[in-house]
């Protein structure tokens, strides 16, 4: 009833009202959102077929409810599905706003009124870094009531992390709790997400095309403002096509002794179109090591050569492990998986929702090929160990160049990930293959992947540039495009690593920069030379806070780049005290401060 | 500073405007006697150097600074800068040192020079492979044992020698003495040293702080030294400087004066040259400081400040003429030199093994092959001598041919020596061809700057190889003196030596030879740019022809010089 009511007058007759009730009782969700499809699909259909088009080939929308797509990203994957389904819904005449969290204005939450979330979930059920204001928005007591929205959430997430799809689920929780309506139910995807992505964008398009439908034929007439633009921007490549760039440098940057192995890559993407901003990061299809994939055949008593179906294709296993799935690292589902296989009471006892912390240990001490060999399953077929592997995800790297500077390459700080398990050496997937399996003249397959949270400031504003190890491979790009580019602002830069003598990253660089003047002021912090207190970046910035706040209030960008747990988080705490010694305020002052420089895009961090 | 009278050419001295000297002039001028930036360079953590600047005043600090070499393309590949380290080089007058000093320096070796000493050919410490941090430390803990670094390199009157003749020891006492009070005498004033590595308190003073030197110091390093006959250890016709001790019935009387001497040449440069210093007249010994100001002077005023290759007081003394400068020192000391008294040299080189003094106690010299101290494998030498200094009542003397002494062993304490070198496989030290033990190299790659070949890593081999061919003409007791350097500046004072080579490249060398046995006469080029089958070659024949063709008694270097391997006489 309420229902018919809410619809445009006149959109269906009462006698059509009356069947559509009388069938809706009977549908299950599923059957009702089948129905959905169908109707869209027919009006898609009429729409094509050019018949009834006379009334439809204006369809309105300013009368109907206003659509907005809310994304949260970390590295860009949301905003890809938020601007495809921003495009397809345009197709279909809806006229959808589409709105990053980190710029979304909260005010205006309460006047929404169809609302598309695509969020994904960070680290241990965090919301993505630049999200994270409007979550606290969201979740806290200024959030306003919003019973007059709808609402739908897809939630992106990785099934390796314990707290899966979180901040999704939180969202989609916190907005019925507002009082607003769902339109569609929440759609969670690992990080293979692009079928289950596709379908909740088409169900959840279906479903508002339909309405626009019974509000257009009400009133038509009225122009449809421009859709999104799609297609002119799209490069040739990304990351369902990526480009073979071919390496031009690939040399070890640390000297003897160095307890690290800090490569420094470069690759020519000469011919391929794709252009990016210092701070953005090169997405790398890395593939498996061919002796990983050995082990867990043997492991597993597979044969290399058995054939198998990957999406409609047939190929060798062994290939299907190397360049297709994730055969190192074990993901909970692969647990799951081979705990329900072997029947292992060990495995079984890890499954519950109470036990993922002792799952996370487990998981994190146990590769895939570790849990086969502790519970084998002579005879397992194919599919079976292949149902519990995640899709090979390609590794992003912030580049470390300008194309100003450098054009058509991009280069790339890698320190290869290794480590003794179970006394065998185990190694990152893209980071050893860097390191160690492939030449100069070899091709990889890379694209880019914008970090439009981690940029240049657009004025000549100061920046504070802190980062570890790799971490400070953005700013080499900074500093060559401010060399390039002639930009003469101030900058700062807080280098952290572990011996001064062998681990200073691109140290006759900044020595060069600082003499040029590029470079302002550096200050670094080494953590295991001999004879010194172990010294960290956040160290040198409580002995220069007084400048490092003098700065601030000038109004500098501060970015921080590298490891959340070793690097940033601490940094983080350190800024918020230099700003309340410094500024002589209490802690929830000068966490208000930072917040605020976050939310002015002045604090911006690429850690990981 | 006196005013001079004489008719001679000032263009290139003190008296001409700073913009007209050498560029180092105006850095002297410059730095605040020797301050410079080098406290805020030791707090700068972007680089292991220290500013060009600095680097040139902390040698007048006795600290320079090196980079391994070896790796330096590589690390410039890897984006590194180059692997700075520091040499420090300890002002030791006379080389000697007590086992509580010596504890002190195996100790910061340990620390913080790379685990090795190095003893110079000029008696005393270098610590190579300093990281920067590690400077004040180790200068700090070269005070606590009342030693210094000052002037140990630098454009200033450099740490001063003195014979460690083992077999003497109530005339060495009494020059060890004097050449400390000498070396204390003409050292840099200025407290610059106190304030950057001690960390004392600048004090404000007004007056003259470098009553010797002046703002701009000398013109290039001064060498100075004492000879105690018959021994020539020092080479004392090497120094810029030198005195030669003549004793007499109630001990020592005074010293005949030498100057003008120095090895070092620039390559391409024929306008430098080694040279042998001149006997000028002899001193009482009560005048010894007075002499020592009345010369330094003498070189400050009128030494070149204009071309740094042409600075050395061997080039003042030609180009103002030995007997001009001679009635220059007299007229500023006030009164004339005596004249010279008669003095005889045997040999520059060591003695080894044990050796009974005068006053009936014991010396044992170390063969320590081009001074290196380093513990390997199956020879731990850094470890046996200090347990010998642990043990040890007496002194320690560094020879100016890089051995070491322990000295003035009472009789029953040699069999405790005597154990802990078997101990440390030391029992058959000395006991090797006559050739090693009267060779020398300089320190070269992969620390020094200027190296341009090897040295002491390669002389070694080489002389393996000699051996050979020495072993073949019976000649392997025969002394032969035999030194190396890396490039043709003559740190180990090559130009003396019977058979030397000089670094020109890689494995490239100029073959010398003819040099006196006792330091008295220059050894002449007779090949250039050779490598090592061509020295070996060339060295057979010649050996061959010295085992068969010497007269009794006859010294290498005066056969050659007399066997027609030099067309016209030298």
């Amino acid at each position: 009833m309420t229902a018919f009511n809410s619809f445009a007058e006149g959109a269906l007759t009462l006698e059509q009202w009356q069947h559509v009730e009388a069938l809706a009782r009977t549908l299950t969700p599923a059957q009702a959102r089948w129905i959905s499809g169908y109707f869209a699909g027919l009006d898609a259909g009429l729409l094509r077929g050019g018949a009834p088009a006379a009334d439809i080939a204006a369809p309105a929308a300013a009368q109907g409810r206003t659509l907005t797509i809310l994304y949260g990203t970390e590295t860009g994957n949301s905003r890809d599905l938020a601007k495809a389904l921003a495009a397809a819904a345009a197709e279909r005449g809806l006229s959808p706003q589409i709105a990053d969290m980190s710029d979304y204005k909260t005010r205006l939450l309460k006047d929404e009124q169809d609302l598309l979330v695509i969020v994904s979930t960070y680290g241990e059920g965090d919301p993505p870094q630049p999200a994270v204001g409007f979550f606290e928005f969201l979740e806290g007591k200024r959030a306003p009531k919003l019973e007059k929205v709808r609402f739908s959430v897809l939630a992106l997430g990785d099934s390796t992390y314990e707290k899966y799809c979180e901040a999704g689920k939180r969202i989609d929780a916190r907005l019925e709790e507002l009082g607003a309506t769902r339109i569609g139910g929440r759609v969670d995807c690992d990080i293979d997400y692009d079928d289950p992505a596709a379908a909740w964008s088409k169900a959840v398009v279906d479903r508002l095309a339909a309405d626009l439908a019974q509000s257009a034929t009400a009133l038509p007439g009225i122009a449809v403002p421009s859709a999104i633009p799609t297609g002119a921007g799209t490069p040739a490549y990304d990351k369902k096509k990526p480009f073979g760039a071919t390496v031009i440098e690939n040399i070890a940057i640390v000297g003897r002794y160095s307890s690290k192995e800090t490569r420094h890559i470069e690759l020519d993407l000469a011919g391929s179109g794709l252009t990016y901003e210092p701070g953005d990061a090169l997405g790398i299809a890395a593939v498996n090591d061919a002796a990983v994939v050995g082990q867990l055949l043997e492991a597993t008593g597979l044969s290399a050569d058995a054939e198998i179906t990957v999406k409609g294709e047939t190929i060798a296993l062994a290939e299907a492990l190397e360049n297709r799935f994730e055969v190192a690292i074990a993901s909970p589902r692969f647990l799951d998986q081979w705990a329900k296989l072997t029947g292992a009471a060990e495995l079984e006892a890890l499954r519950g929702e109470e036990r993922a912390a002792e799952r996370l240990l487990y998981l994190r001490n146990h590769h895939v090929v570790d849990i086969v060999r502790k519970f084998p399953l002579p005879g397992v077929d194919a599919d079976s160990l292949l149902a519990g592997l995640r899709p090979l995800q390609p590794r992003l790297y912030s580049i470390a160049s300008s194309l100003a500077a450098a054009p058509d390459e991009a280069h790339l700080t890698v320190a290869p990930v290794r480590y003794t398990l179970h006394g065998e050496p185990r190694s990152g997937v893209a980071s050893s293959q860097l390191a160690d399996r492939i030449e100069i003249g070899d091709t990889v397959p890379v694209y880019i992947q914008h970090n439009p949270h981690f940029g240049l400031p657009k004025t000549d504003a100061p920046i504070i540039m802190i980062g570890a190890g790799t971490g400070v491979a953005p700013y080499r790009g900074f500093l060559q495009e401010w060399e390039a580019t002639g930009t003469e602002g101030r900058s700062w830069l807080f280098f952290g690593e572990r011996n001064f003598r062998s681990d200073f990253l691109y140290q006759t660089e900044w020595q060069q920069w600082l003499k040029e003047g590029v470079l302002t002021r550096m200050d670094v912090a080494f953590s295991r030379d001999r004879g010194q207190p172990k010294t960290y970046v956040q160290h040198r910035m409580l002995q220069q806070a007084k400048d490092l706040y003098a700065w601030l209030e000038e109004g500098a960008h501060v970015y921080v780049c590298g490891d959340e747990k070793s690097m940033a988080r601490d940094v983080h705490e350190t800024l918020i005290q230099i700003v309340s010694e410094q500024g002589r305020v209490d802690r929830d002052t000068a966490e208000d401060y930072v917040r605020r420089l976050a939310s002015d895009h002045r604090y911006q961090r690429d850690v990981y | 500073m006196t005013t001079d009278t004489h008719d001679v050419d000032r263009s290139t001295d003190l008296s001409q405007p700073l913009d007209r000297l050498g560029p180092d002039e105006t850095l002297k001028y410059n730095s605040d006697y020797l301050r410079g930036s080098i406290d805020q360079g030791l707090l700068d953590r972007i680089t292991g150097g220290v500013k060009f600047e600095d680097n040139k005043l902390m040698k007048f600090h006795g600290i320079y600074q090196q980079d391994d070499r070896d790796i330096r393309d590589e690390r410039r590949r890897q984006k590194l800068e180059p692997a700075y380290t520091f040499m420090v080089r300890v002002r030791l007058p006379a080389g000697v040192c007590t086992p509580e000093q010596w504890l002190k320096i195996d100790a910061l070796a340990r620390a913080h020079g790379g685990d090795q000493i190095r003893l110079t050919t000029r008696q005393t410490f270098q610590f190579h492979w300093v990281v920067k941090e590690d400077l004040r430390p180790t200068i700090q803990g070269l005070h606590e044992v009342l030693l210094d670094t000052i002037a140990a390199c630098g454009d200033d009157a450099r740490t001063v020698m003195a014979t460690a003749n083992p077999e003497d020891s109530a005339v060495h006492a009494e020059v060890a003495v004097l050449s400390k009070q000498l070396s204390d005498h003409v050292i840099p004033r200025t407290r610059a040293y106190h304030e950057i590595w001690y960390g004392e308190q600048k004090v404000a003073t007004s007056e003259e702080q470098e009553p010797l030197y002046g703002k701009t110091y000398l013109p290039r390093k001064f060498k100075i030294g004492f000879v105690v006959p018959p021994s020539n250890d020092i080479d004392v016709y090497s120094q810029d400087l030198g005195f030669i001790a003549v004793s007499g019935a109630n001990g020592l009387e005074g010293f005949n004066v030498t100057i003008g001497g120095g090895m070092g040449r620039t390559d391409n440069e024929p306008r430098t040259y080694p040279r042998l210093g001149d006997v000028i007249g002899f001193i009482a010994k009560d005048r010894l400081l007075a002499a020592a100001d009345a010369i330094i002077s003498v070189q400050r005023d009128f030494g070149n400040r204009k071309e740094r290759a042409r600075a050395r007081f061997k080039y003042t003394v030609d180009d103002k003429g030995v007997e001009w400068v001679k009635a220059e020192i007299e007229r500023r000391m006030g009164a004339p030199f005596e004249p010279t008294r008669p003095f005889e040299f045997t040999s520059n080189g060591d003695v080894y093994g044990w050796q009974r003094t005068d006053n009936g106690r014991f010396n044992y010299t170390l063969f320590i092959e081009n001074g290196r101290i380093i513990d390997r494998p199956g020879k731990p030498l850094l470890e046996a001598i200090r347990a010998i200094a642990h043990i040890h009542r007496g002194k320690f003397r560094l020879t100016p041919n890089q051995n070491l002494i322990v000295a003035d062993v009472e009789a029953g304490d040699r069999a405790g020596i005597d154990a802990i070198l078997a101990e440390h496989g030391l029992a058959e030290n000395g006991r090797t061809s006559a050739l090693r033990l009267n060779s020398m190299a300089c320190v070269a790659m992969p620390t020094c700057p200027l190296a341009m070949a090897e040295a002491e890593r390669y002389l070694p081999d080489l002389i393996g190889r000699l051996e050979t061919l020495l072993a073949a003409h019976g000649l392997a007791d025969e002394p032969i003196t035999m030194r190396m350097t890396g490039c043709p500046n003559g740190c180990a004072r090559p130009y003396v030596a019977e058979i030397a080579f000089t670094g020109r490249a890689p494995g490239k060398y100029n073959l010398y030879i003819g040099g006196g046995f006792h330091g008295e006469r220059l050894n002449r080029l007779y090949r250039e740019n050779i490598g090592e089958p061509a020295i070996l070659e060339i060295l057979g024949e010649m050996l061959g022809r010295y085992a068969r063709e010497r007269a009794a008694g006859e010294h290498f270097g005066d056969f050659v010089m007399r066997s027609g391997y030099f067309a016209e006489p030298a």
